[in-house]
């Protein structure tokens, strides 16, 4: 057994350890040495609670056996998950934090002794109030990140799910979380413990079926900053810093990508979180724009265009994560390359469902990154550029944003595919994207339509290069 | 007056966020995948808890109720932990520089 005043200095050790864990993922170099100082803090933490408590009979057995059960489960998961389906293992790794915090609060709420808390009904103030925030957002990041979950993985559909009524309800909701939470610190009576859970679960439920699936980047940073939060609580209830920390630290960090992903898309935090977007839209613009006459072409055109083409750029969106394309698309960058044409690649801060998805399908497709750009970094190059090859992205190109005042995404910053001499759009059909809004892109007269799976497409395009 | 101990919590909370703020904005847009699943992996710090949980047992009723939550805790905590880390790791490792020879 080791004293509380040198655990307390081990819990910092690992906190600072996760600070630099975070510090390097600044850059590629240094994010694999980052990684590992995570994981050796967060070793540090784990003997470190073994030696405070010191009891080292049966239960600790059990603690290492349930230890390695979920780590064998989690070894696994990490294996074999598909690049592809990164946006839905992050849902599913947010809701078990939430969840863990959760089980975390019982069970210091059931056995309060163990943690120094008090007794049983008499558990001190500031502890109580402490564990009843971290559970109420750990049972909201819960509920909220199986919804996100399903939704990703199609289970559920992404269409926004809207019923008149929900923001006064949820409202409401709110209202009686706070004001259970109060008599629940001023009763200490447990029955209003489990009714602090089970409302926190129903609107964290409630907060996400309105939003719709293309706005997953914003909802995922916004669950990644709960799963902190519900962990800040935790720690507070424990007293323990590296909990503090870590919390601190993950909690801001989902915050700033959340704004980061907003500010992507033009839009409010809260235009996102009160939801609904598109489903509105749909009706209003789509149909009557369908008899434009568009230009399509076949893989053969395409080749044609690019082989003569002396540099061209790469805009990948949601829709090459779905068709799988990364590969193929890499294959076809690589022959145009052997043709000394210059490919770079354009990333839009919100293309695909997750922050980063595009760039980690395109590592994962052997791409290296100093050929991947942001949007700030490479909007001025489309200017230059010959050949513009979007492959599943759609309104992050649309010129309506800059022109059209009237158009729901007016002011969303988007990659200036139009200054191209020419755009390919490999798109299944003429749909409208997610904003339900129409794309004058399709129309231009440098643009060819390219309507087929962009995987299939892109196998069919290196053919003929 | 003595100063109550929770503010010396606090203080290193709001010291923290303020740490988490720099120290994510200079990640680059391009590990922001990373960042995620290594952010979920160290918030599972919360195994602690769950550990002191699991520990509070003595060995006639190591899985009284507060025990048993304590152990599914860590069992969630653990997917996550190892999880995260090593699907860092594997994401990391495909992040490559363009090879000088070509």
């Amino acid at each position: 057994m080791i004293s509380a005043n040198l655990s307390a200095i081990f819990y910092l050790i690992s906190g600072i350890l996760f600070i630099l864990a975070l510090r390097g993922l600044s850059s590629p170099e240094t994010s694999r040495q980052g990684n590992f100082f995570g994981i050796v803090g967060m070793v540090i933490a784990i003997t470190v609670t073994f030696l405070s408590i010191g009891n080292f009979s049966s239960g600790f057995v059990y603690v290492l056996i349930f230890l390695l059960i979920g780590g064998l489960i989690g070894a696994y998961i990490a294996y074999k998950i598909p690049m592809t389906a990164m946006p839905e293992l992050v849902a599913g790794f947010h809701s078990l934090v939430g969840l863990a915090a959760v089980f975390v609060a019982i069970a210091a709420f059931l056995n309060p002794d163990a943690f120094n808390l008090g007794s049983p009904g008499d558990i001190k103030l500031g502890s109580l109030i402490e564990m009843s925030i971290g559970a109420a957002v750990g049972a909201i990041t819960f509920s909220g990140s199986i919804i996100a979950f399903l939704k990703l993985q199609g289970i559920m559909s992404g269409s926004p799910i809207t019923f008149k009524g929900q923001h006064p309800l949820n409202a409401l909701i709110l209202i009686s979380i706070i004001v259970v939470t109060y008599l629940l610190c001023s009763t200490q009576s447990s029955n209003l413990f489990w009714i602090l859970l089970g409302i926190s679960f129903l609107i964290g439920f409630l907060l996400i079926i309105p939003i719709g699936g293309a706005d997953m980047p914003v909802v995922i940073s916004m669950l990644n900053s709960y799963s902190g939060w519900a962990a800040a609580g935790i720690g507070f209830t424990l007293e323990n810093t590296a909990l503090i920390i870590t919390g601190a630290l993950v909690g801001s960090s989902g915050a700033i990508l959340s704004y980061i992903m907003c500010k992507g898309m033009n839009r409010s935090f809260f235009n996102v979180i009160l939801g609904g977007f598109g489903a509105t839209e749909q009706s209003t613009s789509t149909g009557s724009k369908e008899q434009k006459p568009v230009k399509s072409g076949n893989a053969e055109d395409a080749a044609f265009l690019m082989k003569n083409a002396s540099s061209v750029i790469i805009v990948p969106g949601y829709g090459m994560a779905v068709a799988q394309a990364q590969h193929a698309l890499r294959e076809m960058v690589d022959t145009l390359k052997k043709n000394d044409i210059k490919v770079s690649y354009a990333i839009h801060p919100v293309a695909g469902r997750m922050p980063g998805h595009m760039n980690v399908l395109l590592a994962e497709a052997n791409v290296p990154y100093d050929e991947v750009f942001e949007l700030e970094e490479i909007n001025n190059d489309f200017a230059n550029a010959d050949v513009a090859f979007v492959i599943g992205a759609n309104d992050v190109t649309n010129p309506a944003a800059k022109t059209d005042s009237q158009s729901p995404i007016y002011g969303m910053p988007v990659l200036d595919v139009e200054k191209c001499k020419s755009v390919l759009f490999v798109k299944r059909s003429l749909s409208p994207g997610y904003a339900g809004i129409d794309n004058d892109l399709f129309y231009k007269e440098n643009t060819l339509m390219l309507f087929a799976d962009a995987k299939k497409m892109t196998e069919d395009i290196t053919k003929n290069l | 007056m003595e100063i109550d101990p929770f503010i010396f919590r606090l203080s290193i909370f709001i010291l923290s966020i303020f740490i988490g703020y720099f120290v994510v904005w200079s990640v680059t847009p391009s590990l922001h995948t990373p960042l995620m699943s290594v952010t979920n992996a160290i918030s599972s710090v919360i195994i602690v808890g769950a550990i002191i949980a699991g520990l509070a047992g003595n060995s006639e009723n190591i899985f009284n109720i507060s025990g048993i939550f304590g152990f599914l805790a860590i069992t969630l905590a653990a997917i996550n932990i190892f999880g995260g880390f090593l699907v860092t790791q594997r994401m990391l490792a495909m992040y490559k520089k363009k090879k000088k020879d070509k």
